[in-house]
């Protein structure tokens, strides 16, 4: 994954993590739904969503949640885990819509925000608490939420 | 108000369904969310890893290996609530606690349950909050993650058009 390892006593309350920047497209949104196998028309059908007081098909708020799960692990490195993890969809966000068959319109790039919260130890497990969120293209975090890992310690 | 007909499934659990983590669904699933650590799709990295082998990205469970057999308890608490004229349906947000790692080949088996249902005053008036608890165990029937689901449900502003 990374060359580099971060330890738990490399991290104080505050640190902020690199920003991960993300793009969906009409067609990962589509890639995405028959990858978990969850079909609801809300992500793709135009007319189904706009029924659900929607402008257009929506981005699935779990590929959200995925976007932060890789935005953790990606920054935990090979030897953290990720404990737990939670976000909140409060707000919606749409897809790109597509110029060619592969390429989106320019348009909104989301970014995975987080810093740390909270560390302490417990039993020989040396934990980080996180707090995250997608932010859309106009810096509005659509999808905060936080996390809890484990880093190997130095000590 | 919660619709008197919900209120029955709090509580309830609907039967567990099988579901196998294949390494092609792992690959796909980490490839849709734009993930492309190898070990989730290098057998040769993953072996060297702590993990031993290719394991799945926490939050990934697999495909169910039949459907879904019918679930009596969520659809008809979604039924119940959809009936009492609240058709807007979102999810409102999803929480995993994370026991052992989803290795490939690993069959697990997910429990869902209906958690609760309460009401919410929401800017477009009354709405129903249904939370749903999943439990993941392995083939050896250790405890791999819980999942908790929060779906809104609201009556659509504009009810020219009714829906069902």
């Amino acid at each position: 994954m990374l060359g580099h390892q971060v330890f738990w006593e490399d991290v104080e309350v505050g640190t902020k993590l690199p920003p991960l920047p993300k793009i969906v497209d009409s067609v990962t949104a589509v890639k995405w739904v028959g990858a978990i196998g969850g079909f609801n028309p809300l992500m793709y059908e135009e007319e189904f969503a706009k029924s659900q007081g929607m402008k257009g098909p929506i981005v699935h708020g779990l590929l959200k949640l995925a976007w932060l799960v890789h935005f953790v692990t990606n920054w935990i490195g090979d030897e953290g885990t990720l404990k737990k993890i939670s976000c909140e969809y409060r707000g919606v966000d749409y897809p790109r819509r597509m110029k060619t068959m592969t390429e989106p319109q320019d348009g909104e790039t989301w970014f995975c925000k987080g810093k740390v919260t909270d560390k302490y130890v417990n039993g020989e497990d040396h934990f980080i608490v996180l707090e995250i969120g997608v932010e859309n293209g106009s810096g509005v975090v659509t999808t905060p939420g936080d996390a809890v890992v484990v880093l190997p310690s130095r000590g | 108000m919660i619709p008197e007909e919900a209120k029955q499934f709090i509580g309830r659990t609907d039967p567990p369904h099988v579901r196998e983590v294949e390494a092609g669904a792992i690959r796909r699933y980490a490839d849709a969310a734009g993930d492309d650590n190898p070990l989730y799709r290098d057998r040769e990295q993953a072996r060297k890893s702590k993990y031993g082998d290719i394991v799945a990205p926490p939050g990934f469970f697999g495909w169910p290996i039949k459907p879904v057999p019918e679930l009596e308890a969520i659809m008809g608490l979604m039924s119940a609530v959809i009936n009492a004229g609240y058709h807007r349906i979102l999810d409102a947000g999803m929480s995993f606690e994370f026991f052992l790692p989803v290795r490939v080949g690993d069959i697990l088996i997910a429990s869902p349950k209906v958690a609760d249902v309460t009401e919410k005053e929401g800017k477009s008036g009354t709405m129903i909050v249904c939370s749903f608890e999943t439990t993941y165990l392995n083939q050896n029937g250790d405890p791999i993650a819980k999942s908790y689901q929060k779906v809104i449900c609201s009556k659509p502003r504009n009810t020219g058009v009714e829906k069902c």
